[in-house]
């Protein structure tokens, strides 16, 4: 059913372009997105695909006086189709800029591509904090995985929070998170009494839950990829670990919107620091998720954030440069970039062409028989701590 | 300790649920079919629909779960797979991983790609202690209706006169057609009978294992291990082989967590080397 | 019968007859060669099937002419891929065209220690087998993040000129033309492979392999043989997309890359060697247009595509490639079969 929508896009756009009587190529800027709509990351596709339907349909599909094109391909899960279709993409469809990207090791691959081709990448969802320094031309509207994991380790030191076992995924951004968390908490004086890591494809968390357990920390850190947290949670709760009075504190992928209405009561209480929930209380949010909700049929999760301010970072690129589309215009214009999101304001580092965002603490509540993170601290304009370290 | 030995065992017997219809159709009609997972998906799903979205209590949902299995496993046996069954071993291969991709591919469609749980009553979730042994309160009941099942199935194979049928016909289909069994009506019996217990394992383990449309892909090579280390001539063959996985997966992955699923696959060829028919199967060939 | 009346000499004269070039063979590869310069902007989708169709070679050499069901063939290609990724990465072997022949030794190397494990079973039994080889080489590359990258993939491969001379371009022009020309090399030796005495012998084994036995074939020493050769043919295959994408995954060894490849084969038709290089043009084209068609459920339409093709019978749909498939069996041995497992004997 979507492939006619997109279709129809196609060759709406197509008779625009020979309605309008100009040389189509010319008026037409071409955005690859790439992204998993089959396989282990397939839900976050399908967020990001909605995400960037929705601010399509409203914003229209021209600015400054281009159509604007979306060509969407599927990675399968998987980084050396992205690299391929990355290639393919700008070789054959001569697109300007390629979008999207689920997990790292898919950015880290088309990276040379974007610099060799001089064609921007809007990463909308792998938060690697490395991923934005392997070219020029990557900038990135999602967010990096530090950048919740120091302040959330800030947090648990001041929470009385002493021993903690980290629980990571076994890939770039679990060390990232499981570096970050760890560095900033000992150096406050907290203990890591252990440092789990656990296989990225089909993971089965209970052995390691019990082995987290046995170590009795205060409470367990635990990064996953999003869509993964469901499993975690369920069996976090299935060890009786919220009963023996371990907390669980992490980045925001574990208690992802798009699992949180499935894990049932025991997710509630959850301390998490991330940068958006579908619960973040201002107008501009309240629109964006009735309008995505309308759309998708499923609630937007942060990934989905990634995708609609990737497009809109497009779009107001291609406003300041009247049109031009060519990378190093695009880039120029898009770095400093700021705006008011959804999920806050927002600004695109000038330096380091990473995102610069508030970074809220939630705890997950039951609110109108749905759970939710409920926003309750805000650190605000917090840079990629990484990169902040290296200068 | 005895922990870990106890998750070993509930994830075995949820093995053993799950394969043995698989057993039983690779003994019988010497049939190889990869698509037994997207049985238990359907299993899986249509629990969480029928507990989530229609409030049906879950103890009445597993036999529901069983039931929709079963149904859908005698429509494709009859319309589908009979016409697979005296093709080669590549085509049947061929066959049923095209049912998994459009397994696949259908219920991301009707279901969306996220994750489902079943919402289980508040009574299931948790853990108690006995001496000193956390126990699961789901996983307890998993051994005990697998162990039941088992129990129930060991007694209609060596007790019924269908039990004495099927074990014929997988003996020799030849002969017990020469008796005037009906082969055919066995098997197709026996293969809802195998897709509504993995729809039956899908709904219990939706919970422990997590459900979402690449699930038979995820777990098909899990049970094929089970089948083939445990050999298809019995059901105990299958159940000791599930019992060996399930608790050499978890202790593997509590003791030796950076070798993480190395060690099953490492096992499973080292059987198959040894004893290609399987670890517990009757040295008669075939 | 047949045989006794033919002597030696016309032994040896069809089997050279069968040998030779059929004018519609040397048609394909003008075209295949002529896409160099009809093509351009096909390159990268057709660099993609130049590999694929080298892979399906290679399981063909197992499958077609040997008989060997295997669902781990992406083992080999994992191998070698990572092989020669990690050769460029670390700047050992500079050089591409040696690179892609190392790598493909040390995937021969790894078929020959597990085609041991191959040689017993059953058809299921090997099917686990070479499946697990491949769930545990993926593992073993998974555990070694220092040196694979782990789920990262290996990232920081930069590849140096083919021959000192041809750099890999973006547009994958150069990338391509490389990939092609080692696909017909590898072709011209597969294509004496199996019209040798020794490929004959392997169609008996696969035939049956008890009667071959009787006749004096070493049944054994043969299927390992050509294990090791498919295994090397695999790695290359995997080699060259290491080589052309500069980055090697965990991807490479996943299972649904070895069943896919299986379709390749079938599609295209198994047992001559044609079968695997228009399987891979055909499976390519379909798939990516399915893909762009609709990126969210294209996988069900590859799926209902092989349940037609089993239950229609795959012979009758692959039937459209009897024109190459009688060219390729031009001196059909199927009809002197019986006699044809008695050149080993000689």
């Amino acid at each position: 059913m979507k492939a006619y929508k997109w279709m129809a896009a196609l060759s709406a756009a197509a008779i625009g372009a020979l309605a309008a009587g100009h040389a189509g190529a010319q008026e037409t800027v071409k955005v690859g997105l790439i992204v998993s709509m089959t396989g282990q990351q397939a839900s976050t596709g399908k967020q990001i695909k909605a995400a960037v339907e929705l601010y399509q349909k409203q914003n229209g599909d021209a600015v400054a006086g281009k159509k604007v094109q979306v060509i969407l391909r599927d990675s399968g899960s998987v980084p050396d189709n992205t690299k391929r279709l990355a290639q393919e993409l700008i070789v054959n469809d001569k697109v300007n800029i390629i979008a999207g990207f689920e997990i790292t090791p898919a950015a880290l691959a088309v990276a040379p591509l974007a610099t060799e081709a001089k064609v921007p990448a809007v990463v909308m969802a792998a938060g690697t904090s490395i991923i934005t320094e392997r070219s020029p031309y990557i900038v990135r509207t999602s967010f990096t995985v530090p950048q919740s994991c120091v302040i959330i380790a800030d947090w648990a030191v001041k929470n009385g929070i002493k021993k903690v076992v980290t629980i990571v995924s076994d890939y770039a951004p679990g060390f990232d998170a499981e570096k970050s968390f760890t560095e900033r908490f000992t150096g406050a004086g907290g203990q890591v009494a252990q440092a789990i890591r656990v296989p990225l494809a089909n993971p089965d968390f209970a052995p390691f839950l019990q082995r987290a357990a046995d170590a009795k920390p205060d409470a367990i850190f635990i990064f996953v990829p999003s869509g993964q947290g469901g499993t975690f949670m369920k069996q976090y709760t299935e060890r009786g670990l919220d009963k023996a009075g371990i907390k669980l504190i992490g980045p925001g992928d574990v208690t992802d919107d798009d699992l949180l209405p499935n894990m049932g009561d025991a997710a509630i209480g959850t301390v998490t620091a991330h940068f958006y929930s579908a619960d973040h209380n201002s107008p501009k949010n309240k629109t964006f998720v009735e309008a995505f909700t309308k759309a998708a049929g499923f609630r937007p999760n942060f990934m989905a954030l990634g995708g609609y301010d990737g497009m809109h970072l497009i779009y107001e690129a291609l406003k300041k440069t009247g049109g031009k589309a060519d990378g190093d215009s695009l880039i120029t214009a898009m770095k400093g970039m700021k705006w008011e999101s959804p999920r806050g304001p927002i600004q695109i580092d000038p330096e380091t062409r990473d995102i610069i965002q508030n970074v809220y603490i939630r705890k997950v509540e039951k609110k109108a028989g749905s759970l939710y993170n409920v926003e309750f601290a805000t650190f605000e304009a917090v840079k990629d701590p990484v990169k902040a370290a290296k200068k | 300790m005895l922990t870990i030995l106890f998750d070993g065992i509930a994830y075995g017997m949820l093995l053993f649920v799950l394969a043995c219809g698989l057993a039983v159709t690779l003994g019988l009609m010497n049939f190889v079919n990869l698509a037994h997972g997207a049985f238990a998906m359907a299993g899986g799903y249509v629990t969480v629909v029928m507990v989530n979205r229609w409030g049906v209590p879950f103890f009445a949902a597993l036999p529901l779960a069983f039931l929709f299995s079963a149904v859908i496993g005698l429509l494709f046996e009859r319309t589908l797979y009979v016409h697979v069954y005296r093709k080669p071993h590549l085509d049947q291969v061929l066959f049923t991983i095209g049912l998994v991709f459009m397994s696949v591919a259908a219920v991301d469609f009707v279901m969306g790609s996220q994750q489902v749980f079943v919402q289980l009553p508040s009574w299931l979730e948790g853990q108690f202690t006995v001496f000193g042994v956390g126990i699961g309160r789901y996983r307890l009941l998993i051994i005990v209706i697998c162990g039941v099942l088992t129990v129930g199935l060991q007694l209609v194979l060596s007790r019924t006169r269908f039990g004495s049928r099927l074990r014929a016909a997988v003996d020799d289909a030849r002969v017990a057609r020469g008796l005037g069994i009906n082969v055919n009506r066995v098997f197709a019996l026996t293969f809802a009978f195998g897709s509504g217990l993995a729809g039956l394992g899908g709904a219990l383990g939706a919970e422990i294992l997590g459900l979402d449309p690449i699930f038979p892909l995820k777990f098909m090579i899990y049970f094929l291990i089970v089948v083939t280390v445990g050999g298809t001539s019995s059901i105990t063959g299958p159940f000791l082989a599930s019992l060996l996985l399930g608790i050499g997966d978890v202790a593997g992955k509590y003791y030796v967590p950076t070798f993480g699923s190395f060690v099953i696959y490492t096992i499973m060829i080292v059987v198959l080397i040894w004893r290609p028919q399987g670890l517990f199967a009757r040295p008669v060939g075939r | 019968m047949l045989l006794a009346r033919l002597s030696q000499e016309e032994v040896t004269g069809r089997l050279v007859g069968r040998a030779h070039w059929h004018p519609l063979e040397v048609l394909f590869w003008v075209a295949a060669f002529a896409t160099i310069w009809l093509f351009p902007s096909k390159h990268l989708i057709l660099t993609e099937i130049a590999w694929l169709a080298l892979f399906a070679l290679s399981l063909d050499l197992i499958l077609g002419y040997a008989g060997i069901v295997s669902l781990g063939h992406a083992a080999f290609f994992g191998f070698g891929a990572y092989t020669a990724a990690l050769l460029a990465k670390h700047e050992i072997i500079n050089e591409p065209v040696i690179a892609l022949v190392v790598a493909g030794l040390a995937a021969s190397a790894l078929g020959f220690v597990t085609s041991f494990l191959v040689l017993r079973g059953t058809d299921l039994t090997r099917i686990m087998v070479t499946l697990g080889v491949a769930f545990v080489l993926r593992e073993i590359a998974n555990q070694n993040g220092w040196l694979t990258g782990g789920a990262d993939g290996l990232q920081g491969v930069t590849m140096k000129p083919i021959l000192g001379q041809f750099r890999f371009d973006m547009f994958g022009h150069n990338g391509y033309v490389y990939c092609l020309v080692v696909l017909f090399v590898l072709f011209l030796l597969a294509r004496r492979i199996v019209n040798s005495p020794f490929g004959l012998s392997l169609q008996s084994i696969r035939n049956n392999p008890l009667r071959a036995s009787a006749i004096g074939i070493n049944v054994n020493a043969r299927l390992i043989a050509i294990y090791t050769i498919a295994a090397g043919y695999a790695g290359i295959a995997g080699a060259l997309l290491a080589q052309t994408q500069a980055f090697a995954s965990l991807a490479y060894f996943d299972f649904e890359r070895s069943a896919d490849l299986l379709l390749v084969l079938v599609i295209g038709g198994t047992g001559y060697l044609y079968g695997g290089i228009i399987g891979a043009v055909v499976f390519k084209f379909m798939h990516d247009y399915l893909a762009v068609l609709t990126p969210q459920y294209w996988p069900f339409w590859i799926g209902l595509l092989l349940v037609v093709l089993v239950m229609v019978g795959r012979e009758r749909i692959t039937g459209w490639t009897a024109p190459f498939r009688r060219m390729a069996d031009r001196l059909d041995w199927r009809r002197l079969r019986p006699r044809g497992e008695t050149t080993e004997g000689r």
